[in-house]
């Protein structure tokens, strides 16, 4: 073509033009921490591993699960008895119902059970350690150090497999007959099965860890310094002095309460305390002799072991937590015909989670608030009304009324059994559990504690939580006085917890983008069938459903690959460089903020352009 | 084929033969014929283009522009109003290079409204950029038409064919019609010089600042002055193929040893040749000198004609169209075209004549060329001009200084 | 036929798409193998809703045609700020005339087509507001009538924008232009009848009207797709902010055509030979003053004071087209039958060759 000069041009001859330079701030992808990330005790990526069940699909399913694998060790525990305040955390909360993290979280758990996924041993190889994130197998040289961990519970089976990841030879010992803590002790069997829970549990051990059942800690004594060899393979790992453990075989009935006979030593390099708190509080109620009153612990504890507790008819329940509603609950399933709750202030003040109440109610436990038990007698209980004063705290009005009982069950607390650690020097306590460091040290060097008995909200996610808190920081504890610059680059060698993102408020998304799509809802046990068996009473999704919640998810403040940015940028500035992956052309992009603004996730902000 | 026939049909037969591939019409008296025969003729299946009833003259000329941009054979008519309607798009298909033929079937501009014939309507486009040719007679009509494709595709330029409403469009006449097969000869299938192409696409229509502005304008300049070595050529090819003169860049009709030759365009040569036959077999040196190129302005053509010859003493444009308040339009050129030497040493007079349709007479001719000869005539003048009448106005308005158009209140007067 | 839009619960039923979406449930802009018809190095302003709009359908379009397209464009910004020598952003055989002529041009390029025998080369003639609505408006009525295959998209930012903002025969009430400024007793544009092209296009009894705007990519990429599948004579109205001249900011452009239709201010629908046959349902609506607030060109009506007569004639306005439109809810054949608001399309309404 014989083209007029400047009449007819080229196509695409405006590339020539770099209009990038007319910017005066540019926009960049960034990476905000999702609000349910930041609310989850366990520190789960939850927004990562929903964004990997989306896809649906077995191959999709198990990278979520490996994700939560990442973090923790319990997605099916978690998705029964988790309270979710990532839930109440969710941005969604704010455009319909939040996303049922807690559903889709039990439904993988699930399937890794049903499909026999596995944590792989770590091989005896020699690659070199990194951190991973993903739930990928970590592929450690063992480190040849050893870790005591004691407490089979959440907290203490969440340390032990996070640091059998990292490399470390982990011993539980456990005075229980069975692992699982306060999951198979306190918990009852209709909110969390105990095939589901020996699941989880042996998945762990079989990654190699030792449990001792059935063995108490009694003392634990620091050794003389031993230092080891100079080895570029396997750096010389601190110096520090470890522990020695003595420890003795418990067993029967009175395991609990009978200090052992004999005892053994052994040597860790360094020690996990999580013995929980096992000791239900008692407050002093005068009592007839014939009066029935035993702790809500011991009670549930005791139902587990197989015991039939003589419960009566009729059973008050004392107390206003979670082990008062599980023991209400537990009671009417034992047979009795009533289970009232007494508790001194109002419902709105009851510690226990919405959720347990809201299902002790369907189940026709009753509530009796603004009262306490003054006193017990057999078959019957004296009752007197309290009435809330300015400041919200509840003073006797001096009525009293008889409430019908043949029993009355104790829920007022729970204290920890703090044994272990008498003679530890540097070891201080406050308000009944143990003091402890950032990194969850207490004041002696190598022993750490969690869950439970260290100063926390008492749930098994924050329990573990705690545990996976503490394996990274014994981890870097024991790499402490590495010379290896290579350490020193690739992990902590002190424990510094890294600065966390921004969080991805609500005010940053942009939720027009999102279709109308409300929650799924986990079908339920009828009231009247659940009372009478100790089946579940809360159903799973199904996998489509499972899949439609996931998709709920808004991934704040996380890319998610809505091509949205490289629809509507006017200049056409925008690189598409993968199925989620894009890139600012510069050269181009004016700075307009369009594609900030209709970012669905927020994943994007302007910044100054650099003089 | 000879027939006997109206002048726009024979153009519009002569269209027909040139393929035209898409025809826009929108209909203003004294062009309606053309665009009626041509329609006529695409119903019929006797022509293979789409016929396009436009709902406007700014329409016709820009669905023209879009279908030559296309790559097709385009072509439209119009006059006076039309023209100027148009005038916007007039002035873009030459900016834009498109090779669209035009018939202006020439007619006053209002107000006052008229429908009748002068060149008023196309010298206002005579700086839009393009080729002006002025029919003398339906035969050049009908043959500049088939000449305007071949040279408006070779130069990328658009070509506007002048032919005086009614005189000729309305005039039934002998005319040899080209024929099929003859213009298929002479004029091959439209290659365009640059096309709207999905599978080589480029902008057509680009903007252009100071810093190329006046090189795009230079350009356009050159080409036309490049119609004037293709126009000669064209018009030859044209008598070796069709055997007749036709076209070209000026007649010069007697004007060897002319003392005084006639400066006019289109139709009113016919009468002015008759007159100079007349004054000629009277003893007095009088010539013509046709102007069928009137753009380019054919400056070498009109030196070889007139300059040169000392025997020239005198020369008489008549104007068909009119500059107020400036004079003629023709005159200025001519002075522009002719040496320092033939301006100052020949009389160029300006004669105004047959505005609005005032028949332009042989006797008034004669009378005006005799005073001419005798150096009796103003160097600007109108010929018939009912002077009586005007001085009758003037001196009223003198008086009054009465307000309104003056058409109307010399209406009044004329009773 | 009404736009069905594809249900994916995430973004894919809005966002330009999704990494979980099939291919072919993307729009057109999601994809990297898109048109890009309008390309980078143009000299649109930040943020220009016609620079997003013209690249939306002529994408889309592209895709429609594979690529088989002609565009004529009306002198105004788009023209402007594409094809400054020496650089052109065009990727395709586009051709620039004049201001009011696009209609004509277009015309001519399709019977040259026809005439040619090309016709699956498809023709766009484009323009904003005032080439369209006033300047245009005697060629787009003759190319309406005649039916010519031609696709006319108006990209309407409500005003003269290229010469300085200027009131257009588009320019809504209140609204500050240059020459209907702010000032005096009754500030910006004078209420007045407003000249309703879509509305006029109807009129026309055309095979295919729709309006749309660059807030709904999805639906303006359907509506696109579904005018190529008529031949003759099609509108499309696009509602493109313009910040310079509306006072938005530059990154709110998509959002403040969103809160166009979101307040029933600017309807969306669908008409196919001179009836209504679907109208978008407002998701989620807003009062009018949503979004008046985010554009400088209404400031007048909040400060010094608030002009609330002035307001209450707009949101007026905004409930007359909800309920002349039916955008309360979608309108499908198995709504009630005695509630038609604009006549619907009794049957099934297959496009033909006109």
């Amino acid at each position: 073509m014989d083209k007029p000069f400047a009449i007819t041009l080229d196509p695409g001859s405006s590339r020539a033009n770099h209009t990038g330079a007319w910017r005066t701030e540019r926009p960049v992808y960034v990476s905000l921490l999702p609000p349910c990330n930041n609310a989850c005790p366990a520190g789960e990526n939850i927004q990562q591993w929903l964004y990997h069940a989306e896809e649906g699909g077995q191959p999709a399913y198990e990278a979520a699960w490996r994700q939560i694998m990442a973090d923790n060790p319990f997605p099916a525990i978690m998705g029964r008895v988790c309270y979710r305040p990532c839930e109440a955390a969710c941005n969604r909360g704010q455009v319909d119902v939040a996303v049922g993290i807690n559903s889709v979280e039990r439904f993988l758990g699930d399937q890794a059970i049903e499909q026999g996924w596995t944590m792989p041993l770590p091989p005896g190889g020699t690659a070199p350690r990194t951190p991973r994130d993903d739930g990928a197998p970590v592929a450690a040289a063992p480190t040849g150090k050893r870790v005591l961990v004691v407490g089979a519970g959440p907290s203490g089976l969440s340390a032990a497999y996070h640091l059998t990841r990292l490399g470390h030879a982990v011993t539980i010992k456990d005075a229980g007959s069975e692992p699982g803590g306060m999951m198979r002790y306190g918990i009852p069997k209709y909110r969390l099965p105990r095939d589901i829970l020996d699941a989880e549990i042996n998945r762990i051990l079989d990654m190699g860890v030792k449990l001792e059942l059935n063995t108490r800690v009694t003392d634990l004594l620091s050794e003389p310094v031993v230092p080891l060899g100079d080895d570029p393979l396997y750096p010389p790992m601190s110096a520090r002095p470890g522990l020695i453990a003595k420890s003795a075989i418990v067993s029967g009935p009175s395991a609990r309460t009978t200090p052992p006979a004999s005892s053994q030593e052994e040597r860790f390099d360094a020690v996990f305390l999580a013995v929980g708190a096992h000791i239900g509080k008692r407050a002093y109620i005068p009592a007839g002799d014939s009066a029935r009153i035993m702790d809500a612990v011991s009670m549930l504890h005791g139902v587990e072991d197989g015991e039939q507790p003589m419960l009566g008819r009729r059973v008050a329940v004392y107390g206003g937590g979670n082990t008062a509603m599980d023991a209400a609950r537990t009671a009417r399933r034992l047979g009795a015909s009533e289970a009232v709750v007494v508790y001194r202030r109002t419902r709105d003040r009851m510690p226990a989670h919405d959720i347990e109440v809201e299902e002790a109610l369907e189940e026709g436990i009753t509530m009796r608030w603004l009262s306490t038990v003054k006193h017990a007698d057999a078959g019957s209980l004296t009752i007197e009304k309290m009435r809330l004063d300015d400041t919200g705290f509840p003073q006797p009005t001096g009525e009293f009324e008889e409430l019908a009982a043949d029993c009355l069950v104790l829920a007022l607390g729970q204290d920890a059994d703090l044994a272990v650690l008498d003679g530890v020097p540097d070891v201080t306590f406050s308000g009944g559990t143990v003091d402890v460091g950032p990194d969850l040290m207490t004041g002696h060097p190598g022993i750490f504690a969690g869950g439970d008995m260290v100063p926390a909200e008492r749930t098994v996610t924050v329990a573990i939580g705690h545990g996976k808190k503490a394996a990274r920081a014994i981890d870097a504890w024991l790499h402490g006085t590495s010379h290896n610059a290579e350490y020193h680059n690739v992990y902590n060698t002190a424990y510094n917890t890294v600065p966390k993102h921004d969080l991805a408020a609500y005010e940053g998304l942009n939720t027009w983008y999102y279709s109308d799509a409300p929650a799924a809802v986990r079908p339920k046990l009828a009231a009247a069938r659940r009372i009478g068996t100790f089946d579940e009473v809360t159903g799973g999704l199904d996998a489509s459903t499972a899949v439609f919640e996931a998709r709920r998810c808004l991934s704040c403040g996380n890319c998610f690959g809505c091509d949205n940015c490289y629809g509507s940028c006017p200049d056409n500035a925008i690189i598409k460089t993968g199925p989620a992956g894009y890139e600012i052309d510069y050269d181009y992009c004016k700075g307009c903020a369009i594609c900030v603004t209709e970012c669905p996730c927020g994943a994007m902000t302007m910044v100054p352009e650099e003089p | 084929m000879l027939k006997q026939i109206e002048g726009s049909r024979a153009v519009a037969e002569a269209v027909a033969a040139s393929r035209p591939q898409v025809i826009c019409a929108y209909p203003i008296t004294p062009q309606t014929h053309i665009v009626e025969a041509l329609g006529a003729m695409v119903k019929k299946g006797e022509l293979n283009a789409a016929f396009l009833n436009v709902e406007s003259e700014f329409a016709a000329m820009s669905a023209v522009i879009g279908a030559a941009a296309t790559g097709a054979r385009a072509y439209t008519a119009t006059a006076s109003q039309g023209l100027l309607y148009m005038s916007e798009a007039v002035y873009n298909a030459a900016g834009l290079g498109l090779p669209i033929v035009m018939t202006v079937a020439n007619r006053a501009i209002g107000a006052p409204i008229n429908i009748w014939n002068d060149h008023s309507d196309a010298m206002s486009q005579r700086d839009a950029g393009w080729i002006q040719l002025y029919a003398e007679t339906n035969q050049e009509a009908a043959d500049l038409h088939v000449q305007a494709f071949k040279l408006a595709e070779q130069l990328s330029n658009p070509v506007m064919v002048c032919m005086d409403g009614f005189l000729l469009t309305h005039a039934s006449e002998r005319v040899d019609v080209p024929e099929q097969d003859q213009v298929d000869v002479f004029l091959p299938s439209y290659e365009p010089r640059q096309v709207l192409d999905p599978d080589d696409p480029v902008s057509i229509g680009a903007m252009v600042g100071p810093e190329a502005f006046t090189e795009v304008r230079f350009l356009a300049h050159e080409r036309m002055r490049q119609a004037l070595d293709l126009i000669p050529d064209v018009a030859a090819d044209f008598r070796q193929w069709f055997g007749r003169d036709s076209g070209g860049l000026v007649k010069p009709y007697r004007t060897d040893d002319a003392e005084l030759v006639v400066v006019a365009l289109g139709s009113v040569l016919g009468t002015v040749k008759d007159a100079v036959d007349e004054l000629r077999a009277e003893g007095i040196r009088v010539g013509a000198l046709g102007i069928t190129t009137f753009r380019p302005f054919p400056v070498q053509a009109v030196r070889a004609a007139l300059d040169g010859d000392h025997r020239l003493r005198r020369v008489v444009v008549l104007e068909r169209a009119l500059a107020p308040g400036s004079g003629g339009i023709v005159t200025a050129d001519l002075r522009a075209a002719l040496t320092h030497e033939t301006v100052n040493g020949t009389i160029i007079d300006t004669v105004v004549t047959g505005l609005g349709g005032r028949p332009v007479t042989k006797k008034s001719l004669r009378q005006l060329l005799g005073r001419a000869v005798l150096g009796d005539l103003p160097e600007f003048s109108f010929l018939d001009l009912n002077t009586g009448l005007v001085e009758a106005e003037l001196a009223r308005m003198r008086a009054t200084r009465r307000s309104g158009p003056s058409a109307e209140n010399l209406l009044r007067d004329l009773g | 036929m009404s736009y069905e839009r594809i249900k994916f619960y995430q973004t894919g039923s809005f966002a330009a798409g999704n990494r979980l979406l099939p291919e072919d449930l993307r729009s057109v802009q999601s994809s990297d193998t898109r048109a890009n018809t309008l390309t980078c190095g143009h000299r649109a302003c930040q943020g220009c809703g016609e620079a997003l709009g013209a690249r939306y359908a002529l994408d889309a379009v592209m895709r429609a045609t594979k690529g088989k397209l002609i565009a004529v464009n009306a002198t105004g910004c788009l023209e402007v700020f594409s094809t400054p020598f020496p650089e052109t952003s065009w990727q395709i055989a586009w051709l620039h005339s004049l201001f009011g002529n696009a209609p004509a041009v277009a015309s001519g390029v399709a019977a040259a087509l026809k005439a040619m025998g090309r016709p699956h080369i498809r023709v766009v003639a484009q323009g904003g507001d005032g080439g369209t609505v006033d300047i245009g408006m005697g060629c787009l009525s003759g190319l309406f009538e005649r039916g010519d295959d031609v696709l006319y998209i108006c990209y309407d930012n409500q005003a003269y924008m290229n010469t300085g903002v200027q009131r257009s025969g588009a320019t809504p009430p209140a609204a500050r232009t240059a020459t209907t400024p702010a000032v005096g007793s009754e500030p910006g544009n004078t209420f007045g009848q407003g000249k309703n092209v879509p509305l006029i296009a109807m009129a026309h009894e055309i095979p295919y009207v729709a309006t749309a705007t660059v807030a709904d990519l999805r639906d303006l990429e359907y509506k696109a797709t579904r005018a190529m599948d008529f031949h003759g004579a099609r509108y499309l109205h696009i509602l493109v902010p313009c910040p310079l001249g509306w006072g938005s900011k530059p990154g709110d452009t998509i959002k403040v055509a969103r809160l166009a239709t979101e307040s029933g201010l600017f309807p969306v629908f669908e008409a196919e030979a001179g009836q209504v046959v679907s109208a978008a349902p407002i998701r989620h609506q807003v009062p009018v003053t949503d979004y008046l607030r985010l554009q400088a060109r209404y400031a007048h009506l909040f400060h010094p004071q608030e002009r609330t007569e002035v307001i209450a004639r707009l949101q007026a306005a905004a409930d007359r087209n909800i309920a002349r439109f039916g955008l309360r809810r979608r309108q499908t054949k198995e709504d009630h039958p005695e509630r038609p608001l604009l006549p619907l399309a009794a049957t099934d309404h297959t496009p033909g060759e006109r």
